[in-house]
């Protein structure tokens, strides 16, 4: 597989969210706007990134039997630094996400790149399936935060295009799963034809 | 009083699953029998109120003194890894039938991200031990309640004619969501 592939992989065909469907804790909490949605992406990427290359420059000195403790240390460490940064430069952001930044070390996505491609392949090639991973992940989120804001409360990114409120259940919990089911849906359609 | 108010709280007003998203993962994953959904919930519960207890502990007792509270997230999670791995053997040693119907479930639940989100949010919310730990155990119960209750619609669920691009994830999801809408209905209970 070339990089080109490795790196696209994750938007579509092996979506972490839409096709994998891993991770919807966060994608189910954080996306009540599209901006909100688009900042878990990206905390989550870095994360992805970081760990992958740290595992797979370390794969050859983890022992097989202690590997998925050491995988979470190192997934733990990078999160850490994330909630300290996004504490200190976005701390609104940092409020509206809460405990879903600590909670990015039990995504199982993470873990998951780590276990199943990281420990497995160069660092370069990990770096490459980190990004992809993580912005197919970000696209996701940010669609579902798009949806849910146009239909919920009528704006997108923050611009108000409607008087009034929307349909105010799509910023709640229920609009959340509702709108990832049919997103899933769609993606499980165009993925078949 | 309080402690009835936590209760009924955390399990239909602010649920766990339906309402803050923690946990849904086996949520979606676990539930298609209501016989392994009783099996999961009762192996979080245990872990949930032992980790709840232990990441406490360790936060006022170790965390605190040493001024190293940004090392949170690392500890509660190796912590939370140790524990289920310790379930696991004591349970293997003492009680066999246990093991059995729990026993499967254990592994699953180091990721489970309720266990983490709990004991994080028991430290946030400023409880003390014995409310963290009611908090946890109806948390907990609140998410067995979701469990089944879920996997006694999908139970029902595989007998209806569903279009093909809606079948597994997508139906449930939006099953979850018609039922989060019937949880949104306790609102205003506390």
């Amino acid at each position: 597989m070339s990089q080109m592939q490795n790196f696209t992989k994750g938007f579509l065909k092996e979506n972490p969210i839409l096709v994998l469907v891993l991770g919807t804790c966060p994608t189910l909490a954080t996306t009540s706007s599209a901006m909100n949605g688009l900042g878990m992406g990206f905390a989550t990427t870095f994360v992805l990134i970081g760990s992958n290359v740290v595992i797979a420059l370390m794969k050859n000195i983890i022992p097989d039997k202690v590997r998925i403790p050491a995988f979470i240390v190192v997934i733990a460490t990078f999160v850490t630094i994330v909630d300290l940064v996004m504490q200190a430069y976005v701390p609104s952001l940092y409020e509206t996400l809460g405990i879903f930044i600590p909670l990015i070390v039990v995504n199982c996505i993470v873990l998951g790149r780590a276990e199943a491609y990281a420990s497995k392949n160069s660092v370069w090639s990990s770096f490459v399936d980190g990004a992809g991973m993580g912005l197919g992940f970000t696209g996701a989120l940010g669609v579902l935060g798009a949806v849910r804001e146009i239909l919920g409360s009528g704006s997108i990114a923050g611009f108000k295009f409607i008087e009034g409120d929307g349909i105010l259940v799509f910023i709640l919990a229920p609009g959340a799963f509702i709108a990832l089911g049919y997103l899933i849906a769609i993606v499980n359609r165009i993925n078949k034809a | 009083m309080e402690y009835i108010l936590l209760i009924i709280s955390a399990i239909f007003v602010n649920n766990v699953v339906l309402a803050q998203f923690l946990g849904v993962c086996p949520f979606l994953g676990v539930s298609n029998k209501v016989s392994t959904a009783i099996g999961m919930s009762g192996a979080v519960t245990f872990v949930i109120v032992l980790a709840t207890m232990v990441t406490y502990l360790i936060h006022v007792y170790v965390l605190i003194p040493l001024g190293i509270t940004f090392m949170q997230t690392i500890t509660f999670i190796l912590v939370i890894a140790a524990l289920v791995q310790m379930v696991e053997i004591i349970l293997k040693k003492i009680s066999q039938p246990l093991y059995q119907s729990l026993g499967i479930f254990l592994p699953l639940i180091t990721t489970n991200c309720a266990v983490l989100g709990v004991a994080i949010l028991v430290i946030k919310k400023n409880y003390n031990l014995a409310e963290g730990i009611v908090y946890g155990g109806a948390t907990a119960i609140g998410f067995g309640l979701a469990l089944v209750i879920m996997a006694g619609i999908r139970e029902q669920l595989e007998l209806a004619d569903i279009p093909s691009g809606m079948k597994g994830v997508p139906i449930s999801l939006v099953t979850a969501g018609i039922l989060a809408l019937a949880f949104m209905g306790f609102a205003g209970l506390v």
